[in-house]
């Protein structure tokens, strides 16, 4: 099975499905990879500027519980940014202010119009200007997260913004959900089924989210989650270490730190 | 030299420098019950044309004046511009917002026009005002100063047309043919702007909206907003 | 009808004001009335009916360092038609010295059908001095549509822009009553405080009244809107 795609042992057996062999980054650049089983937290290169992550998908979907369980999972380990955007004024923010998952200085809300998917995707400076207030209010950064306002199985980040984004569907919408498509499900560096603990009660067949979500996504990694279950989302939290390597090694730190 | 291709690109509502998260007011005027329907969306739109609409055409024309090359003290000239637009705009919220607006315009301005004069605008750490950076990135794409002052008029009616739009559920063949009929009245006032643009910084348009001061400062407080301004 | 004004106070040496020139012209005449706690006052006393368009009045105003005055109004002015094309004009120009206060707090301003009438003030503040500037305009006698009336304020503190607002009614102002600009309502105005010894206040709104901190110096605009002159006068009474 691939490292990236964890079906929870809870639900109906999956056959496991052998993965093509490319991984969808560029393994010739240096970097590790998490093992399972080895101290998940090792100390992570530092790179020259933040890895800026997008969290997006459709309104409900636990795209702030997400952003609230990786603030729990990186609390002691990154310095951590988020910015939020929603679709009324600063919910989101808010949430994860009261939350107390995160220092509240390092949370910036963007007012998006009735257009969210406009501010992640054609217009992005208001984001741009959040990320680029965090690292004047807080120092430097290892990590921002920019969770989208909720919108529909189209928006997408442009890669203006963030370096890598996570969608996050949830099985309560059913488990057509993957099979229906759409920019967000195919083509998200990482796809996040959550919920998982309402598949029985919602009748949703985890087994047909895995399949169609495999066929919509080629090498693309898929991860199924409850946050309910898991409050600090662990495989998400070590896919981003791994990216978080693999940018570290993509940008340098300009002058080396340490002694020399 | 300029191209008509170019106006239009700075004129359109797709240029991103964030004018989709603002309705211009119009946000607080709908929930205030003061904007309803198609005949009170043109009232409002007629009046901030000849208000705020007036002032910020005759800014950036202002502007793209201080940004023809032989102007000696650029720098000092777009100071005092902006400190004559801080007191043409009572309210703080407005005058975040015009300097919001002002950052989001000056990226943008930054990444396709990396030789322009943005460097002798103000150093106010929270963005120039946006008809300042306007008239500075008109003058760098070789656009006049009144097509300047028509972007900066256009801009202000077609904000608060499009978020009129989503707000009240208007039909959309409509507040266009709403703005077909304001057409005159934008390159008038665009045309007022640009001459007005001659005058010292003192005896620039100031025309007032006491609503629009209201307004603005009642919807920076609430908690739910589909709008930032 | 053209008239000239002119009022020169300065601190008399013992907390109080002298008067030391107060002179006028009908319609424009100024009449000293008892001081309020050092506070010199002076009335304008309407000579006449108006103005009336092509009357041009001129008022100037000097506060010396440390002296305090009150300006005040009998009456309201009704800006009235008169010779066809014409304009009526009242200019004010006033200069405020350092640690001077002054208060300029007339009746309204009446904008009657048919008038064109412009009200120009030109206020320039050096840094420490005081003000309290009202304007109230009352567009059209009852239930009457106004003439053109514009009340422009330009306000200099410290030689640096404080306040300029230019606010135009009736037929030649495209969308002045409409939901941008006045929203029907038939009286407005604004009160400028400028207080250098207290800081200012963070804006505030309700209804149709908002407290506006200035950017270019110690100072508050209060704005309002009211359905008639007793409404505005309560929003705009601080
Ligand atoms: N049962 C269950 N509930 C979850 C899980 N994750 C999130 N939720 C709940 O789902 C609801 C929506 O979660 P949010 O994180 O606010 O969703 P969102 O995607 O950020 O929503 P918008 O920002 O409004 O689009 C909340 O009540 C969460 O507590 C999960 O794994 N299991
Ligand atoms: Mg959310």
């Amino acid at each position: 099975m691939r490292p990236d795609t964890v079906v929870p042992s809870a639900v109906p057996a999956v056959e496991p499905i052998t993965p093509p062999a490319t991984p969808p980054h560029d393994e010739t650049v240096p970097h590790t990879h998490p093992e399972p089983g080895v101290d998940p937290h090792p100390p992570l290169a530092r790179a020259g500027r933040a890895l800026r992550v997008g969290i997006g998908g459709p309104v409900g979907s636990g795209k702030t519980a997400l952003v609230a369980a990786l603030c729990r999972a990186f609390a002691d380990e990154l310095r951590l940014g988020v910015v939020t955007n929603d679709i009324y004024t600063t919910e989101d923010a808010d949430f994860l202010r009261r939350a107390g998952v995160l220092d509240p200085a390092r949370i910036r809300a963007v007012e998006t119009g009735c257009c969210p998917h406009t501010a992640i995707r054609d217009d992005i400076g208001a984001n741009l200007d959040a990320v680029d207030e965090l690292a004047e209010a807080v120092g430097p950064l290892d990590l921002v997260l920019v969770e989208s306002g909720g919108d529909n199985l189209t928006a997408t980040f442009s890669r203006g913004l963030v370096d890598r984004q996570i969608f996050v569907v949830d099985v309560a919408g059913g488990d057509k959900v993957p099979r229906k498509g759409g920019p967000g499900v195919t083509a998200a560096d990482l796809l996040v089924i959550n919920k998982t603990d309402l598949a029985p009660m919602v009748g949703a067949d985890l087994a047909v989210m895995d399949r169609d979500a495999r066929a919509r996504r080629g090498d693309l990694p898929t991860l199924f989650l409850s946050i309910v279950g898991d409050p600090t989302a662990t495989r998400v939290a070590d896919w981003i270490r791994h990216e978080l390597a693999h940018h570290a090694a993509l940008h340098p730190l300009a002058v080396p730190v340490g002694p020399t | 030299m300029a191209t008509p291709s170019l106006l239009l690109l700075l004129a359109d509502g797709r240029f991103p420098a964030g004018a989709h998260a603002h309705s211009g007011g119009l946000e607080a005027a709908v929930a205030a019950g003061r904007v309803t329907d198609l005949a009170t969306l043109e009232a409002f739109l007629a009046g901030r044309l000849a208000t705020a609409g007036l002032v910020g055409a005759a800014f950036a024309a202002a502007a793209h004046r201080a940004a023809v090359p032989e102007t000696v003290g650029r720098a000092d000239a777009l100071a005092r511009l902006d400190a004559e637009l801080d007191a043409r705009t009572a309210a703080p919220a407005l005058r975040a917002v015009s300097r919001r607006q002002g950052r989001a315009l000056l990226r943008a301005g930054r990444a396709i026009w990396p030789d322009a004069a943005f460097a002798d605008l103000p150093a106010t750490p929270t963005g120039a005002h946006q008809p300042l950076v306007l008239g500075l990135l008109c003058a760098a794409a070789g656009l006049s100063r009144l097509e300047t002052a028509t972007i900066a008029a256009y801009g202000t009616l077609t904000g608060a047309a499009s978020a009129g739009v989503r707000l009240l559920g208007l039909d959309p063949y409509r507040v266009q043919a709403l703005l077909v009929g304001l057409a005159d009245a934008c390159d008038g006032t665009a045309a007022d702007a640009a001459r007005a643009a001659d005058d010292p910084p003192e005896r620039l348009p100031a025309a007032a909206a006491p609503l629009a001061d209201i307004h603005a400062e009642i919807h920076a407080t609430w908690e739910v907003r589909l709008f930032a301004s | 009808m053209r008239a000239f004004a002119r009022l020169v106070a300065r601190a008399d040496g013992r907390g109080g004001t002298a008067l030391v020139e107060l002179r006028g012209e009908t319609p424009l005449l100024l009449r000293q009335t008892p001081a309020d706690g050092g506070v010199a006052t002076v009335h304008i006393v309407g000579g006449a009916a108006g103005p009336l368009a092509g009357d041009d009045l001129r008022l100037e105003i000097e506060v010396g360092p440390g002296a305090a005055v009150r300006v005040r109004s009998v009456a309201a002015s009704i800006a009235l038609p008169g010779r066809p094309g014409a304009v009526s004009r009242v200019a004010v120009r006033a200069v405020v010295h350092a640690g001077a206060t002054l208060h300029w707090l007339p009746e309204q301003l009446v904008a009657a059908a048919g008038c064109a009438h412009l009200a120009e003030s030109r206020i320039d503040l050096a840094a420490g001095a005081s003000l309290r500037w009202r304007d109230e305009l009352i567009c059209g006698r009852y239930g009457e549509v106004p003439g053109g009336a514009v009340v422009h304020t330009q306000v200099d503190y410290a030689g640096r822009p404080l306040l300029r607002q230019s606010l135009a009614v009736g037929p030649q102002a495209p969308g002045w009553a409409g939901p941008a600009v006045l929203g029907g309502a038939p009286a407005t105005g604004s009160l400028l405080v400028v207080d250098p010894s207290r800081p200012t206040a963070p804006p505030t709104a309700e209804g149709s009244v908002a407290r506006l901190p200035l950017a270019g110096g110690p100072a508050t605009l209060w704005t309002a809107t009211a359905p008639d002159a007793h409404t505005l006068r309560a929003h705009l009474t601080v």
